[in-house]
């Protein structure tokens, strides 16, 4: 079931991605030229506030709403219900927050 | 069985906006796990980034910056149409998002190769 508050947050970080997509698109098509590396993307995300602000949000905002959108796949094409259903989505903001943090800190810390 | 809205435009544009969100979901979790080597171990960063390299795996680069782009401009489109005031022309700005996610994806590869 989607609740008002779902749907709200859904949107709400769908908002909040938005430009962080754009950006992320832009920076790929920047970056994939001549290839990657390890010190490359670090050279350019090691100690910088910026990127640490930039993909912490980005994390935050994604985990909410990918959470919420497999919730309502499942919930609408699985038929999960209840506290399987919620369990699921916990679960899965759970896990993307955890390495998502982990990997803005692997690209950012120094 | 296919039934009669499932061969309309914006149910396709439904469809799509769905299956390119679960695959991301499912991709992302691999993305922030590699990335998280960055600083522990770059070596095994540097061996994924080397297999990045490989033809196949561009073209799937390709598709997923193509799903990323037509989510968040599908997404903008449903958005638009549930908090702004109506506007025709729906089935063109479905088509505009999947033209805008080709090019960009296209360029990617472009610079990919």
């Amino acid at each position: 079931m989607m609740t008002l508050r779902l749907y709200m947050a859904q949107r709400i970080s769908a908002l909040i991605m938005a430009p962080l997509v754009l950006m992320h698109i832009g920076v790929m098509i920047y970056a994939i030229q001549g290839g990657l590396s390890a010190a490359e993307i670090l050279g350019r995300t090691q100690g910088s506030a910026f990127w640490f602000l930039f993909y912490g949000i980005f994390v935050i905002a994604l985990s909410v709403h990918a959470a919420i959108g497999l919730r309502t796949v499942l919930s609408e094409w699985a038929g999960l219900r209840g506290s399987l259903l919620n369990g699921f989505s916990w679960a899965v903001l759970v896990l993307l927050l955890i390495l998502g943090m982990q990997a803005v800190y692997g690209v950012t810390a120094t | 069985m296919i039934r009669g809205h499932q061969t309309h435009t914006i149910w396709i544009a439904f469809l799509l906006h769905r299956i390119s969100g679960v695959a991301l979901a499912l991709f992302i979790p691999v993305h922030f796990w590699v990335l998280s080597h960055a600083l522990t171990a770059p070596k095994t960063l540097d061996g994924f980034l080397h297999w990045t390299e490989l033809g196949i795996v561009k073209f799937a680069e390709f598709g997923l910056v193509f799903l990323l782009s037509v989510h968040m401009f599908g997404g903008l489109r449903l958005m638009a149409l549930e908090f702004l005031p109506w506007t025709s022309g729906q089935k063109t700005l479905a088509a505009s998002a999947v033209a805008v996610s080709t090019l960009l994806a296209g360029l990617f590869l472009l610079k990919a190769i």
